[in-house]
Formats: C-alpha cells, sequence, structure tokens
C-alpha cells in the first residue's frame, strides 16, 4: 500500500528502534477508512500507535503511556476547514511530542542499560554471579546503587540542561500559539465569520 | 480511582504479550516472589496460563490492582503509614520486582533477541491492538470531572496545608483578631497556592509522565489542554494577589506575587539544574505564615521572621527525608537532589536543622513571640525529631527516613498549636492606656 511504504520509509529514518518495536502491533484494517485527504502522517501515527479514532469524532486523543518513553501519545483532529494557523499549532505539538518521546526513551533506555551494566559490574567485582541460588537476581544495596545515581546524573547534567531550555521554549510556543488559535476561534464565532476555504490546494500535512 | 489504576496497571501489563520473554522473566519473578502466599500464587499461575484476550478483564485487572500495584506504588513512591498485609507479601525492601518490571519494557529496542511467544504471532497483535484501543480517551473536558481535575491541578491537600501555616501566622500576630482580613488573607493564599501549583505541572509534564510518583496527574493524563492549566492559574492568581493586596495590604500581596515567582520561576527549574533548589523550595515554604503575619499587622516584624525560620527549618528534615527513598526516579527523571548527588550533605542539612528549631523555639520569648513556657513545652517533639534524624543521619536508611518524614507530618502542625496556645497575650497596661 502507498501509504504504508510512505509511512514506513519516513518513519524508517527518524526513528528505526520504535518502528521494529511497534509495527508489530500494527492490524490489518487500521488506517485504511481515513479520506485520502488525510494526511499521511496521521496514518503513521494511527500505524504507529495501532489505533484510529472513529472518523466521526472532533476531538483529539489521548492514549496509554508508551512503553519506552513513558509519555502519552495523542492523535490531533484535523478539523475539515483547518486554518494555516491551526495547521502549525497541530504540526509543532506533533513535533514536540516526537522529539520528547525520543529524548525520554534514549534516557529511559540509557539509564536501564547502564543500570545493569553497573549491578554487573559491581557484583562481578564481588566475585558473585548474577543470579543467587534461587535463580532470582542478585541486586545492590541502596547506598551501592546511590554512587551509580549520582554517576548517572552528573554525566548528564549537560544534556539535562538543554533538554530543559528547548521544553520550556516549546511549551511556552505551543501554549501561546494555542491562545492565538483560540482567542482567533472566539473571534470568529463572536462576528459571526465563517471559516475559509481551509487548505489550499494541494497542500498535505 | 480505579480507572487510572488499572490503566497504569494495564500500561504495565500490555507489554507482555507483544514480547515473550519479558512476559515469561516477569511471570517468572511474580511466581516466585508470590510463592510466600499460596493463594495469590495460584492466582497469579492462574492467570498467566490463561489466554491473553481472557486474561485483561476488570476482576483480574482489581485483583493484580490489590495485589501488585497498591504494592508497587507503595514501594516506589509515597511510603504510607499503615502497611497493609497483602503489601507484606512483596516486600518493601524488595525493591527488585519493581526495578525489574520498570527496567525491562525500558530494555526492549532490540526485537532480534526476543524469543517469539508460543502463540501466533498474529492474533496476539490483534489482540494487543484491541487493549490498546480500548484505553485510547478522547480528549474532551468533561465537565464533571473539573472540580477533582482542580483539585489535583492545584494540589489541593499541599494548599490546604499552606493556608493552615498561613492562617497560624495570622493567628500568631499581638494584633486583634480581624476576621474579614483573615479570611480575605486566608482566600487569598489559596489562590496564589493554586496558580503556583497548577503553573508547577505545567512545567513538568514529561518530568512528571516518568516519575511514579505523579504520573497520575492532569495534564500528564491528557484530562486538560496546557492552555486550560495557564488559564486555570491566571484565573486563580491575579483575583489571589489583587485579593491579597486589597483585602489585607500590598505588602502581603507583593509577598504573594514573590511566592508564586519563586516557586514557578526559580524553584522548578532549578529543581534540574542544582541542589540549591532545596533551600529556594524551603524559602517558598517560609513565607506564607510570614504573609498571614504582615496581613493583619501590616509590618514584616521580627516575629514573622521566626514563624518563617520555623518554616524553614522544618522543610529539610521533611524533604531530606522524602527524597531519600525516591533517588532512583530522580536520578532517572534528571533532578538534581541531595540525596542523589551529595548524600552526606542531606543527612547533615536534615539533622543541622531539626536541632536547629530547638533553638528557633527558644526565641519564641526572646521575640515577645510565644511566653517561656513554649520552648518547655516544644521540647520533647523538636528532641524527638532531632532523635530521629540523628538516627538518619547515623544510618541512613529507608526505615529511618520514612520514619523522620511521617515524623514531619506531625511535627510542623503540633509545634504550631502549641506556639498559639503559649502565644503571648498583649499587655493589659496597652488596653487601659487605649481605653482611657
Amino acid at each position: 500500500m502507498n501509504v504504508k511504504a510512505g509511512s514506513t520509509l519516513i518513519f524508517g529514518s527518524l526513528r528505526p528502534c520504535y518502528t521494529h518495536a511497534r509495527l508489530s502491533l500494527t492490524s490489518s484494517c487500521r488506517g485504511h477508512g481515513r479520506s485520502a485527504s488525510q494526511a499521511p502522517k496521521q496514518a503513521e501515527r494511527a500505524e504507529r500507535t495501532g489505533f484510529s479514532p472513529a472518523a466521526t469524532s472532533k476531538h483529539d486523543w489521548i492514549g496509554p503511556p508508551d512503553r519506552l518513553s513513558n509519555l502519552r501519545p495523542i492523535i490531533y483532529h484535523i478539523p475539515e476547514n483547518e486554518t494555516p494557523q491551526e495547521r502549525r499549532l497541530r504540526r509543532l505539538r506533533q513535533e514536540t511530542e516526537d522529539w520528547n518521546h525520543e529524548f525520554w526513551t534514549n534516557q529511559n533506555f540509557t539509564f536501564s542499560k547502564e543500570k545493569e551494566e553497573y549491578v554487573r559490574s559491581q557484583l562481578s567485582a564481588k566475585g558473585l554471579s548474577e543470579r543467587d541460588e534461587d535463580g532470582r537476581k542478585r541486586t545492590l544495596s541502596i547506598e551501592e546503587m546511590a554512587v551509580f545515581y549520582k554517576h548517572f546524573l552528573d554525566k548528564n547534567i549537560g544534556r539535562h540542561a538543554s533538554y530543559n531550555r528547548e521544553w520550556y521554549r516549546r511549551n511556552f510556543t505551543i501554549t501561546l500559539l494555542m491562545a492565538k488559535v483560540a482567542l482567533d476561534n472566539t473571534w470568529r464565532t463572536l462576528t459571526g465569520q465563517t471559516r475559509g476555504t481551509g487548505r489550499e490546494q494541494g497542500k498535505t500535512t | 480511582m480505579y480507572k487510572t489504576s488499572c490503566s497504569r496497571l494495564t500500561g504495565v501489563w500490555k507489554c507482555l504479550p507483544c514480547d515473550g520473554l519479558v512476559g515469561v522473566s516477569v511471570q517468572q519473578k511474580l511466581i516466585a516472589n508470590a510463592a510466600r502466599s499460596l493463594t495469590s500464587a495460584r492466582s497469579l499461575i492462574q492467570l498467566c496460563r490463561k489466554n491473553q484476550a481472557e486474561w485483561i478483564t476488570f476482576q483480574h485487572l482489581c485483583f493484580l490492582k490489590r495485589q501488585y500495584v497498591k504494592s508497587s506504588s507503595g514501594l516506589c513512591q509515597r511510603a504510607r503509614p499503615k502497611q497493609e498485609h497483602v503489601v507484606s507479601v512483596l516486600d518493601v525492601r524488595d525493591d527488585s520486582v519493581v526495578s525489574q518490571v520498570q527496567q525491562i519494557p525500558a530494555l526492549k529496542p532490540e526485537p532480534g533477541t526476543v524469543v517469539p511467544p508460543s502463540d501466533p504471532t498474529e492474533p496476539e497483535a490483534a489482540r494487543a491492538a484491541c487493549l490498546e484501543a480500548r484505553q485510547w480517551k478522547e480528549l474532551k473536558v468533561e465537565y464533571s470531572d473539573l472540580p477533582g481535575i482542580y483539585a489535583r491541578l492545584s494540589k489541593l491537600k499541599l494548599t490546604a496545608l499552606v493556608v493552615t501555616t498561613a492562617a497560624a501566622g495570622f493567628a500568631m500576630a499581638p494584633v486583634p483578631f480581624d476576621p474579614v482580613t483573615f479570611l480575605m488573607a486566608s482566600v487569598g493564599t489559596c489562590l496564589s497556592s493554586c496558580t503556583a501549583n497548577s503553573i508547577n505541572q505545567y512545567f513538568e509534564v514529561p518530568f512528571d509522565s516518568n516519575m511514579n510518583r505523579t504520573k497520575n496527574r492532569p495534564l500528564v493524563r491528557g484530562q486538560i489542554s496546557p492552555l486550560h492549566a495557564v488559564s486555570f492559574a491566571l484565573a486563580c492568581g491575579i483575583p489571589g494577589v489583587t485579593l491579597l493586596t486589597l483585602g489585607a495590604n500590598p505588602l502581603t500581596g507583593f509577598l504573594g506575587a514573590l511566592n508564586i515567582f519563586l516557586y514557578t520561576c526559580c524553584y522548578t527549574p532549578l529543581k534540574r539544574l542544582s541542589i540549591t533548589n532545596t533551600w529556594v523550595g524551603a524559602v517558598v515554604g517560609a513565607i506564607p505564615p510570614v504573609m498571614g503575619w504582615t496581613a493583619a499587622t501590616g509590618s514584616l516584624d521580627p516575629g514573622a521572621l521566626l514563624l518563617g525560620g520555623f518554616l524553614f527549618s522544618w522543610q529539610f528534615p521533611h524533604f531530606n527525608a522524602l527524597s531519600w527513598n525516591l533517588r532512583e526516579d530522580y536520578s532517572r527523571g534528571g533532578y538534581r537532589m541531595m540525596s542523589v548527588t551529595h548524600p552526606d550533605l542531606c543527612k547533615r542539612v536534615a539533622l543541622r536543622h531539626s536541632v536547629g528549631l530547638i533553638g528557633l523555639s527558644a526565641l519564641g520569648p526572646v521575640l515577645d513571640v510565644t511566653t517561656w513556657t513554649f520552648p518547655l513545652v516544644s521540647l520533647p517533639i523538636n528532641l524527638y525529631i532531632s532523635y530521629l534524624a540523628f538516627r538518619f543521619y547515623h544510618c541512613g536508611d529507608r526505615q529511618n527516613a520514612r520514619k523522620l518524614f511521617f515524623c514531619s507530618l506531625w511535627h510542623l502542625p503540633m509545634l504550631l498549636l502549641l506556639a498559639l496556645t503559649c502565644k503571648k497575650s498583649r499587655m493589659p497596661q496597652d488596653e487601659a492606656s487605649v481605653a482611657l
């Protein structure tokens, strides 16, 4: 299918690991019900998350926390006559969500991996095997783990600081844009204007 | 409550069918732990053997919630004073279960190494997709839910505590009690606190999602949009500060605005940059009683600063003990807290300030805030918290940290109550001279 191939291509370049994990969840009939005017990205998200909202739904949908990043994905509703401002907002939100997801997936994965390595190295330094007699995994005491936690924080301080700055900037921008869109809509409702024809010819998201 | 626990639970458990290896090791772990209790082991084994589609029913979710999720929330986040019998099965000290489960989903991006499950992949994928579809929610604001959402957004319980400290500050001021000003100051403080908490949650959405303690907050769950949260904050903050300024005095209004600024623009970003956030947070906690006092008297007296000092010092045993048991979450979330980066300093500071409370209590009669009985009657509780802080300092383990934290929860209200009962009454000569 065109949409599927296109989405896999785009997706494959963006986020290889994530696509693999998620493709297994794709059920064959999802995403095909959408109209041709829907952006391929929307279908791609629907595929990625294995869910697509009912065509009559007028709202965004939020899903359960992602198991890698713990963030909840949102499928944004595209209104019939979406204004350019609304489209900019939706794109920005989607992009921020993807960026956030990537950061936290990486963070959680790195944390777990380094923690495992640390536990393994500490246990081997003590001459203990990874599992004890009952087959349970050995764990270190909280004080020994505290050394790792401190090390992890110190190692990543630069990355965290730059993520913070970027997140605050994006959050503000999104909120301001949301406020503008809300005010625009209110103004339009109050003055009785109708929306324009919406999208320009041939432009897709 | 059920909904959140179940969705959270299913969020954890839904990864199992996609990945047989994960499921097997988690199941093994759970079975190993639950073997201490026959009934739970039997039920767990039954559950694990059942077909996925039959597995996740509401009853099973509730069972699992009782058996596991509750205990896991007792393990990692807020420590509960009463531990139910069920919780003792998955012991508090046995972090391995929860950390194992939490780790495993994060370790999964290499599908090539996965052992395929015995069931064919396709029906499983379809089943998993069905499960996910069941949990997607429409982002539509339910007006009936709004009060609950706002309560959680503004951290209502914390706000109530803040208002209590402000009210105590007002009551301790050596002026005739004015109920109207008292009401204005209390409502104004409440609204300001709601604002600060809402903005804090607005800033921290991705971090809150990743910490167990905070992942059910309204913005994380998408119950309201960020714009809605900011609007709510403004709708509380502007009337709140105005009420403080006009209903009390401009100084109180200024302190309220300053507190909001300190909390949202200093403490919140600093949490991820430097350990000085704890000191800033202590100042934020100290300002409400000062505000109460200035609302009554209109000036920043030494008595106000003393009450602020009580709150400032109290914050350290309270927060340091709390953060001691959350070190893993803080580290993973990128929060720079003393308990993670400078554990010795953390324990030292908690002890130092617990002992400092004794000294501050002694200042009460010196500054004419309380009578001389106050340092005496408050000595037992101050000694007790200092003793617990010493135990925490000496052997910094989970138990001592938890004990210190719980002690701090009742210590502060007791201290304020004792101060109120020992409040220095205004001299009768003043009244006589005024009457004349």
